[in-house]
C-alpha cells in the first residue's frame, strides 16, 4: 500500500474539497511541480491561472482551475489556498 | 365610557400589528445567525491556513515590507468600522461607533489625524449627519458580505496605506468590528490591522526546513494583502452574525413588550366594558324603581 497525501483545497469562502491523493501537480510560478506523499516543506505561489490536478488512487483525476493561488505543503498535508477555485472537467491530454 | 373602550380596542390592534412585525424580524434574525456562523465557520480554513503560512514565512526569513514595519511619524490614522445597513438592532450599530470615537480620541491625543472609512449604512449616516468626512463607504452587504466585497474594501484601504505621500496616505490602520462571542454577547472591538504583527509559529523544537518557492520575499509581498484581506472578510462576517443577534434580541424584547401592552390594555378594555355594563344595570334598574314607585303613588 502506498503512502498517501492529504490535500485541501480552501478557498477564502469556503473549503472547496479534501480527500487522499497518491499525486497533486501544480504549475508554481517557478515551474510545473509534481508533490508526492512525505515532499519536503514548501510554500509555493502558483502561476496565473493554474491548473491544479490531483491524482485520486484508483487512477481518477480531479482538475481544479485556481486563481490567486499558494501552495503549502508539510509532511503527508497539502494545501492549496485560492482566492477562487473552480472544479474543471478539462482534461489535460497526456 | 363608549369612546374610552374605542380608543382602547384601536390601541389593542395597532400594538398586536406591531408585534406581528417584531416578532417576524424575530424569526429572520434567528434564521440568519445560524447561515452567518456557518459563513463563519466556512471562511476559517483558510483564515487558518494562511495565517500558519505566514508564520511560517516569518520565522523563515528576515524580510521588510512596508506592511510590516511601523513609520514614524505617523501622521494619519485610519480606521475602518464595520456598522450594519438596517436599524432594529438594538446598541449593535451605537456600541461599534462609541468604540470608534475612543479609539479615534485616543488617538488624537497621541497628535494623530484621524480618517474614517465605513462599512454600512448606518455608520455612514451617522458620520454624514455630522458632516464629518468619510474616506470611503461601502454600503448594502452588511448582512450578507461576500468575498469580492471584503477584497475591494481592503484593496481601497491598503492602497491608503501604502501610499507614501498624499492627503489619503496613512501610517497606521486600525479596525473596529463587532466580535461574535456567542448568541448573548457581541462585543466591539477595535485591533490594528497594519502595520501587520507578524503570527507566531508555534515553536515545537525543530523547525521544518521550507523551501520556498519563488523566494520568501516575493511570497511574502503576494501572501501580506491576502492575509489582510482574510481578517477584513472575516471580521465583516463575524459583524454580520452579531448584527443578526443583535437584531434578535432587540426584536425578542419588543415582541416581549407588546405582549405586555396588550394584555395590559386588554385588562383595561374588559373593566371599562364592565363598568359600562354594571352603570347601564343600575340606571335600568334605577329608572324601573323610580317607574314602579311612581306608579304605585297614583
Amino acid at each position: 500500500m502506498t503512502k498517501l497525501l492529504h490535500v485541501d483545497l480552501v478557498s477564502v469562502e469556503a473549503k472547496i474539497w479534501s480527500g487522499a491523493a497518491e499525486m497533486l501537480v501544480a504549475r508554481t510560478t517557478e515551474g510545473e511541480l509534481g508533490v508526492l506523499p512525505g515532499h519536503q516543506p514548501l510554500i509555493g505561489l502558483l502561476a496565473e491561472p493554474s491548473l491544479v490536478r490531483v491524482k485520486r488512487p484508483g487512477g481518477e483525476e480531479r482538475c481544479y482551475e485556481v486563481s490567486s493561488g499558494f501552495l503549502s505543503v508539510t509532511g503527508e498535508r497539502a494545501t492549496i489556498l485560492a482566492e477562487t477555485c473552480q472544479h474543471s472537467e478539462a482534461r489535460v491530454a497526456h | 365610557m363608549a369612546a374610552n373602550l374605542q380608543v382602547l380596542r384601536r390601541r389593542i390592534r395597532s400594538v398586536t400589528s406591531t408585534r406581528k412585525i417584531t416578532k417576524a424580524q424575530e424569526l429572520v434574525a434567528a434564521s440568519r445567525i445560524g447561515r452567518a456562523q456557518e459563513r463563519v465557520a466556512a471562511a476559517r480554513p483558510y483564515a487558518e491556513t494562511i495565517t500558519g503560512v505566514l508564520a511560517e514565512l516569518a520565522a523563515n526569513s528576515q524580510i521588510d515590507h512596508p506592511l510590516l514595519g511601523r513609520r514614524d511619524p505617523v501622521v494619519q490614522a485610519g480606521i475602518l468600522l464595520v456598522t450594519s445597513d438596517r436599524g432594529l438592532c438594538g446598541g449593535y450599530n451605537a456600541n461599534v461607533i462609541k468604540e470608534t470615537e475612543q479609539l479615534a480620541a485616543r488617538l488624537r491625543d497621541e497628535g494623530k489625524q484621524v480618517v474614517l472609512y465605513v462599512l454600512g449604512r448606518k455608520g455612514t449616516a451617522y458620520y454624514r449627519f455630522r458632516d464629518r468626512p468619510l474616506a470611503g463607504s461601502w454600503t448594502g452587504f452588511s448582512e450578507r458580505p461576500t468575498a469580492a466585497e471584503a477584497q475591494e474594501t481592503s484593496d481601497s484601504v491598503m492602497a491608503d496605506f501604502l501610499a507614501t505621500s498624499g492627503e489619503r496616505a496613512i501610517q497606521e490602520l486600525y479596525l473596529v468590528h463587532t466580535e461574535f462571542r456567542s448568541l448573548i454577547i457581541q462585543i466591539a472591538q477595535a485591533r490594528r490591522l497594519a502595520p501587520v504583527e507578524l503570527p507566531v509559529a508555534e515553536s515545537g523544537g525543530l523547525r521544518p526546513a521550507y523551501e520556498f518557492e519563488p523566494e520568501a520575499g516575493v511570497l511574502l509581498r503576494e501572501l501580506l494583502p491576502k492575509y489582510i484581506n482574510a481578517r477584513v472578510y472575516a471580521a465583516m462576517l463575524e459583524s454580520a452574525a452579531s448584527e443578526s443577534a443583535s437584531r434578535r434580541r432587540a426584536m425578542k424584547s419588543a415582541t416581549d413588550n407588546a405582549d405586555d401592552l396588550i394584555t395590559a390594555y386588554t385588562r383595561q378594555m374588559n373593566s371599562a366594558r364592565q363598568a359600562a355594563i354594571t352603570q347601564e344595570i343600575s340606571e335600568i334598574v334605577g329608572g324601573a324603581n323610580a317607574l314602579a314607585a311612581a306608579g304605585s303613588e297614583e
